[in-house]
């Protein structure tokens, strides 16, 4: 057998096998959907902004939510009773809101490995080479700025409440009596859970909890809090792309009933 | 019931070499490192694969086995058809010794590199009072059997050789979490772990926690983890400022 020792030139190189990867399996399909999914959120999420028939009965629109531009959204803001943003406001309200949830899914530990996969292909999967020359990660700008996702998970956090808010309002007919439960109901309850779930099943919200803690038996909340959050954690990849279809399906259900287009009896 | 299995194995020294077909008998229950040993006692004798202990604990028989890291030892015949044409090469992130054997010693260098566990100066060994939910979270990653696969799936390093001064890897992005998470760690690993070890080349995609054998959450409760601990001390006003109105130790 041939001797090879740690001075030898040839020792330091890897084998050199000239194709991107040697995998057999379908590892195209997971990003190739990922970017679609993605996309298309994209492309509603667009629309929904710029659409205003947020409001049907007690039912509103979960992208719009809160309303807080007077100019589209006379009744104003339900949750404060006001809408903060005047007349003069005249850019679209969903715009006000979607930029935190936007964020937040943005600079999400999952959605970051579902795009830097699927859009950057840094790498499109594993033991698939990635097409880029050069890479440094997160060490340094613009992506370094991932790190404010807390930030957005604080605001997030406070949205995924109004949503729930917004879910039991639901409960309520046009004529703001108790006791409505429609199919908009159940809708936007599913949201509401889906998107807590998603939300407060964050990687930040657990190390907020209790993962920066090395003593976890001195604060006993906090790790219970802990281990109901790492549960949800576990599950975090399932509950971003169910809540993701959750929120479409349930605005555009307000919407089209906002529109006439649903217009049947317990809608 | 025993079949003709096609299998192209990476050949060479250094990193030149080829992949060369062979026809291997296969029996029922045979694992692929099986396989290779019937290589090496029926048509190449010289063929060189570092094994140790068949039970997917030594973390030796690492290779890509159709194109993914495994272990040899781990993965059964019965999960190929049987005129699947199976093709094994070496871990292709680190420099060929010869054949399917890699020089991991960068993995060694970079477990240096992180310093031990380093208990407080008052308190003495005997002395560790710990109530087991202080201590399970970092037992996990003590399950890790070093057979570097993660090491070898990451794109930082595999993708770009360049990197590798200045990434330690996910193996040792655990051995830095389970140190950080110790209830008498004392050291401060936070800063290097972003500064000397590379935490912020990492960009979660995975890999390492889709190819670790013994199912460590690598990304989930390491990596993430650190990067969130690395927050609080580099990034984080809020935590800051907190840290210096109640004089919290960061």
């Amino acid at each position: 057998m041939t001797q090879t020792t740690a001075e030898s030139a040839v020792r330091k190189q890897r084998a050199q096998i000239r194709v991107r990867t040697l995998r057999t399996d379908r590892w195209w399909l997971a990003p190739v959907l990922t970017f679609a999914g993605l996309f298309l959120f994209l492309i509603y999420g667009f629309w929904a902004m710029f659409d205003l028939s947020m409001l049907a009965g007690s039912y509103i629109a979960p992208f719009s939510s809160p309303c807080l531009a007077a100019a589209t959204c006379p009744e104003g803001a339900r949750l404060f009773g006001f809408a903060p943003f005047g007349d003069w406001y005249k850019l679209p309200p969903g715009l006000l809101i979607l930029a935190f949830p936007g964020g937040f899914r943005f600079t999400c530990y999952y959605y970051r490995k579902s795009y830097y996969r699927s859009w950057w292909m840094s790498p499109p999967a594993c033991s698939v080479a990635e097409p880029h020359s050069k890479y440094t990660g997160e060490s340094r700008l613009p992506l370094i700025l991932q790190n404010v996702h807390r930030y957005f998970f604080y605001v997030a956090a406070i949205i995924g409440l109004i949503l729930t808010y917004d879910a039991v309002l639901s409960f309520r007919d046009a004529d703001g009596n108790w006791g409505h439960v429609g199919l908009g109901t159940v809708i936007l309850v599913v949201n509401a859970v889906l998107v807590l779930c998603y939300t407060f099943g964050c990687h930040s919200c657990r190390h907020i909890t209790a993962g920066r803690l090395n003593h976890f038996s001195r604060h006993p909340l906090r790790y219970k809090a802990w281990t109901l959050v790492s549960k949800l954690n576990a599950r975090h990849q399932q509950f971003a792309w169910a809540s993701m279809v959750s929120i479409v399906v349930a605005d555009l259900y307000v919407r089209l009933v906002a529109k006439g287009v649903i217009n049947f009896p317990f809608a | 019931m025993g079949y003709k299995a096609k299998f192209r194995v990476w050949r060479g020294e250094g990193g030149e070499g080829r992949l060369e077909d062979f026809t291997v008998e296969v029996n029922e229950g045979e694992v692929v490192l099986d396989v290779i040993h019937r290589l090496q006692a029926t048509q190449t004798p010289d063929l060189a694969v570092r094994w140790n202990c068949k039970a997917g604990k030594c973390g030796s028989c690492s290779m890509e086995i159709n194109g993914k890291p495994r272990l040899g030892c781990m993965t059964r015949m019965s999960t190929f058809e049987e005129d699947e044409t199976i093709t094994v090469t070496p871990l292709r992130t680190f420099p060929v010794i010869k054949d399917l054997v890699t020089d991991v010693s960068f993995n060694y260098q970079k477990a240096r590199e992180v310093p031990s566990f380093t208990p407080p100066a008052d308190v003495k060994p005997g002395e560790y009072r710990m109530q087991q939910i202080d201590v399970e979270r970092s037992q996990e990653f003590r399950k890790c059997i070093e057979c570097f696969m993660c090491q070898n799936v990451c794109h930082v390093i595999r993708d770009h050789e360049e990197n590798k001064p200045n990434f330690s890897g996910p193996r040792y992005f655990i051995r830095i979490a389970e140190l950080d998470m110790h209830p008498y760690d004392v050291a401060d690993r936070k800063e290097p772990a972003q500064d000397e070890h590379g935490l912020g080349y990492c960009n979660i995609t995975k890999c390492c926690t889709e190819v670790c054998p013994e199912h460590i959450k690598i990304t989930d409760n390491a990596i993430i983890p650190m990067k969130e601990r690395v927050v609080d001390r580099k990034y984080d006003p809020l935590v800051w400022l907190g840290s210096k109105i109640f004089k919290r130790q960061r």
